[in-house]
């Protein structure tokens, strides 16, 4: 399973990528696309909403569960990536690289483990 | 096999209607369509043709054994059918005089008055066309019931997390909090988890008893008794009621509002998913709330009456009348004794399947079930690598519908099964013989299952396409 | 007492031996004694014979008045019904089997809901259908909560709708906490200058009936656009045999069309079961309720038709689904169907044209008659309402005749009568009524 070492986790398995500036990239990572299998969709959230860390700020459905994507920061999203809704499958095929928003405004982070943290905490699963 | 659009000619077609006879009138041309629409262009035998051909590649109850737990797929009598198609039933308008149409509403009324004394309620709507329909319905009488003593805090919903998913959408259409509670290790309300959750916001439970994994729940008056002291009120999923009519009431276990199907319990057909029928009883706390009209006797006559505090309609017209016509004309062919002997034996046919099978296959409760059981076939799964699918897959080779898969969620790879007590015991020895049989190829041969089904028209549907990139329409161009 | 159980009292013996009890009682241990009936404690009569039966539910059939002329719609058509429907869903294996969700052994009805939402797209000229909700009423209802979104949540229903709609589509607005507001009607159609001045930036969706409730055509391009430059979306409620004439729902630029299908080959049947047809634009296709059937490949490359999308419905989202809807109308939008073959593009212009004629016949020999003016002066399809002298001696005089006069209205209307005629009305039916109505206004 792919770890990239620059990037911070979520226990439900998001990566958040800082980009600096109060901003940052949230995706679903290896394991949860590992896990969900093949999407069908991604029900997008829209720019402008408010996101919050440790909730839910959109979802993602594959042919027979949906699963809700869990926000690693709080802060309001800047960006969509507009190519997942029709192309829902780059999730699966390149995790790290299908971002599924840009937060801006950062205010506060939620409980985020690096990379070594993130494997042991796998491991345990 | 071709669509319908694919077949045919351009210029051919049935002729139905006669010239028309009286002068025509015309319609400014800015009110017209613009393009006409395309449809089939076939004779009568292309039709048929067609049709049949769809047929043969259809499963129904009257193909074979059809054991799908929930459902209730047990045997959809013929003169049920017969009399639905009475022109006295079947050509009457919902809108006419109400002394042309008194056979009607004696319908209504009887059946009304039966499965009130089935599910002990005191009064009934037949408005709901579906079960789920039922369930919004009886969720609307708990909102106004509270609504209507001044008692706003009520927001919350009670739901296992056993319960079929229409309970907690529902619950959510109807404006309601859903509050999951987690169930026992048997799959049975946990009474200390149902204890921490009822409170002031409490506006009721839904439980379906038996429940969802096929077992009676004991502690019943003790959970609709912590439910009522909390100041909520008690719904009735009633899908699984085969497992007791007759012999149990939901009316008599604490239940204020229950949902009948009358398409699984009462042998309306299911139609290939409809037409079905959820009508809903209640106590009489709720019968002024139930949506009108409602049929009342007076002095030999029935008229239409809408109840005081109605919560207004949940469809046109008085439901689906039709699936009415054929829940009675089964009521009174069975009769109180009929009744119980079909719960009693939809009980005994899935225990004898349950036991003739648990020497193999891992059953999710090892108890006495009710009228349907639930394997769980994950310790096959990590010996062999055969799943519930795959199992499934390999009933369809053997004509045997595969039961419900993967419910309860509950249940890790669960396969749900519902005999019905409209089935032989050769058809039981039979299906059990195949389901033993595939037991042993997960065993010897797992590939064959992996690769399964063989024999159907079409197999292991790219299921994921379908989805990605969805083609809801034949296209013309 | 009729039975459907086959097990013979052996069996039954083998079998309780078999599973380890000695009798039924002890199969239901886990049912507290305090609430297990006794034998005979169902107050119900004996179970009988088929033969009695029979009699006994002939009887009732026979306590019904069958009109041989119908001049009533008010959401029920008395439509032409080719034999070959019945035939068809007549078949077995179309009657009992269940939802497709073994889609293997399921193509056929898979198969036959891909053509119905085929041949409902190309009726409403709409891009995507649904396999069907429980009626037309429902359907409007489903629509609204379609959309709603976040920012927008009123929905405005026109006032010219049928009755049975608007209560519908309020009754679940009172659940989803949606408030709904009623387009006032004028010389009956919908007031549009009134709609211009209630859109706002609340209101999510605008809802006409086309023909509406009074028969009469709306102008339904005109409110499609008001609701579109508002922000709000078009929803058209429309009568499918119409559209074998009248502008679609997509050639009037809405984003929903719902209707009732009963007149596509359903009977009459006291009001139900019929069929509720819902159909979209492309954008709104992840929001719309109930099955949906699409087409895939097998592993061996063949066609073929499999349940879709199903991450919108509630056995997947349970509470967060944005409806509830589990069962479709399978068996009667399989009879629309067959009705749609049978007919073909011509023969439905031809029910439409004639419904429409035979309707305008009808209202022009009643215009003569004193006292039995048309009420409204727009443009109708095949229903249209007129003031009556005397209606329960008018609606007598025609029952007497074994003649369904039109509906008696009220409230304001009151006086007045909504008549309808279908291809099914001849034209010597249609002078015979005006012949009794003339008598009765002395005329």
């Amino acid at each position: 399973m792919n770890i990239q070492s620059d990037c911070k986790y979520t226990k439900s398995h998001e990566w958040v990528k800082d980009l600096g500036a109060g901003c940052a990239l949230i995706g679903l990572d290896d394991y949860a696309q590992d896990q969900l299998s093949e999407l069908v969709f991604v029900n997008l959230p829209e720019v402008g909403d408010a996101v919050t860390a440790g909730e839910s700020f959109c979802d993602v459905e594959s042919v027979k569960a949906v699963s809700d994507v869990f926000s690693g920061v709080t802060g309001e999203i800047a960006e969509v990536n507009e190519e997942l809704a029709d192309n829902p499958q780059k999730i699966n095929e390149d995790p790290f690289g299908a971002w599924i928003v840009k937060v801006a405004n950062i205010t506060a982070y939620g409980d985020l483990m690096d990379a070594t943290e993130y494997k042991a905490y796998c491991e345990t699963l | 096999m071709k669509l319908i659009f694919e077949s045919g000619a351009s210029g051919r077609g049935c002729s139905v209607l006669p010239e028309c006879d009286v002068p025509v009138f015309s319609l400014p041309e800015s009110m017209r369509r613009e393009k006409a629409p395309n449809l089939p262009q076939l004779s009568e035998n292309d039709i048929s043709r067609h049709y049949t051909a769809l047929a043969g590649r259809t499963h129904g109850v009257n193909n074979g054994f059809y054991p799908l737990g929930s459902c209730t797929m047990k045997y959809n009598p013929k003169i049920n059918e017969e009399m639905a198609a009475l022109p006295g039933f079947s050509s009457i308008h919902p809108l006419q005089p109400e002394h042309t149409v008194q056979g009607a509403m004696e319908v209504l009324y009887q059946t009304e008055k039966a499965l009130c004394e089935i599910t002990g309620m005191d009064g009934m709507t037949f408005q709901p066309a579906a079960g789920a329909h039922g369930e919004f319905t009886g969720l609307l009488l708990i909102k106004a019931y509270h609504k209507h003593r001044g008692d706003s805090k009520r927001t919350k919903i009670i739901v296992p997390d056993s319960a079929h998913g229409t309970n907690p959408a529902s619950a959510a259409m109807a404006g309601f909090t859903v509050v999951s509670i987690p169930s026992q290790e048997d799959g049975c309300v946990d009474l200390e988890k149902l204890r921490a959750a009822v409170g002031e916001d409490t506006a009721g439970l839904m439980l379906t008893n038996p429940n969802t994994v096929g077992l009676f729940d004991k502690n019943i008056l003790e959970i609709t008794k912590i439910v009522h002291d909390a100041g909520g009120l008690n719904y009735y999923d009633g899908a699984n009621l085969n497992a007791v009519m007759g012999i149990s009431r939901p009316g008599d276990m604490g239940f204020d509002v229950v949902h009948l199907n009358l398409h699984k319990t009462f042998s309306t057909p299911h139609g290939g998913g409809g037409p079905g029928s959820g009508p809903v009883g209640c106590k009489a706390l709720l019968a002024d709330f139930l949506p009108g009209p409602v049929v009342k006797e007076e002095q030999g006559q029935y008229r239409f009456h809408t109840p005081e505090h109605s919560i207004g309609r949940v469809k046109s017209f008085y439901g689906n009348f039709a699936v009415v016509v054929k829940a009675l004309t089964y009521i009174l062919t069975l009769g109180a004794e009929g009744i119980r002997e079909a719960s009693q034996n939809a009980v005994l046919n899935a225990n004898y399947m349950m036991k003739k099978l648990c020497d193999l296959y891992t059953m999710a409760y090892d108890e006495r079930c009710m009228h349907e059981f639930v394997m769980s076939l994950e310790p096959l799964k990590k010996e062999t690598g055969i799943s519930a699918m795959d199992i499934a897959k390999g009933l369809l080779d053997n004509g045997i519908h595969p039961p419900t898969m993967y419910f309860p969620l509950i249940v890790h790879e669960a396969l749900m099964v519902e005999p019905t007590e409209t089935e032989s015991k050769e058809t039981l020895d039979e299906a059990i013989e195949v389901f033993r049989s595939l037991y042993e190829t997960a065993k010897t041969d797992p590939q064959a299952l992996h690769d399964a089904p063989h024999h159907t028209p079409v197999r292991r549907l790219d299921e994921v396409g379908a989805a990605r990139n969805p083609k809801l329409r034949y296209s013309f161009e | 007492m009729g039975s459907y159980v086959p097990s013979t009292r052996e069996q039954r013996q083998e079998m309780l031996k078999a599973v380890g009890v000695a009798s039924f009682e002890e199969l239901y241990a886990d049912v507290p004694e305090s609430m297990r009936l006794k034998e005979g404690a169902l107050n119900l009569p004996d179970g009988m014979s088929e033969m009695e039966i029979m009699a006994r539910m002939k009887s009732m059939a026979g306590k019904n008045k069958v009109f041989t002329s119908i001049f009533r719609g008010a959401g029920s058509y008395n439509h032409y019904i080719p034999s070959i429907v019945k035939r068809v869903t007549a078949k077995e294996e179309f009657v009992t089997a269940y939802t497709p969700y073994q889609a293997e052994i399921s193509q056929g009805v898979l198969q036959s809901i891909f053509e119905y939402q085929t041949m409902i797209c190309e009726l409403t000229g709409m891009e995507v259908s649904n396999a069907s909700v429980y009626d037309g009423a429902t359907a409007a209802a489903e629509a609204v909560a379609m959309c709603r979104d976040r920012k927008r949540t009123k929905a405005l229903i026109s006032a010219a709708a049928h009755p049975d709609l608007i209560q519908t589509v309020k009754t679940y607005c009172e659940g989803s906490n949606t408030p709904v507001e009623i387009i006032p009607a004028k010389d009956g159609k919908t007031d549009l200058d009134a709609l211009s001045a209630m859109l706002d930036d609340s209101v999510c969706c605008v809802l006409i009936q086309q023909p509406n409730y009074f028969g009469q055509l709306e102008n339904a391009d005109q409110a499609g656009v008001i609701a579109h430059e508002a922000g709000a979306k078009y929803i058209m409620s429309c009568n499918p045999i119409s559209l074998g004439m009248i502008k679609t729902p997509a050639e009037s630029g809405a984003d929903i069309a719902v209707g009732e299908g009963q007149p596509l080959g359903l009977s009459l049947s006291f009001g139900g079961p019929y069929l509720g047809f819902m159909a979209c634009t492309n954008a709104l296709v992840r929001k719309i309720p109930g099955r949906i059937v699409g087409e895939t490949t097998d592993v061996d490359g063949k066609r073929a038709y499999v349940l879709t999308l199903q991450a919108r419905e509630q056995h997947i989202r349970r509470e967060k689904a944005s409806s509830n809807i589990c069962s479709n109308q399978a068996l009667c939008a399989l009879t629309a169907s067959v009705y749609l073959a049978a007919m073909g593009t011509k023969g439905l212009q031809q029910a439409a044209e004639q419904s429409f004629a035979k309707a305008h016949y009808f209202a022009a020999e009643m215009a003569k008659i004193p006292g039995c003016e048309l009420r409204f002066s727009g443009e109708f399809f095949h229903e249209f309402v007129t003031s009556c002298p005397d209606v329960p001696k008018v609606m007598a005089a025609l029952e007497a005749q074994g003649i369904l006069g039109g509906l008696p209205l009220g409230g304001e209307l009151s006086g007045c009568v909504l008549w309808c005629a279908t291809e099914q009305n001849s034209k010597e039916e249609i002078d015979r009524a005006i012949a009794v109505i003339k008598e009765v206004c002395g005329a």
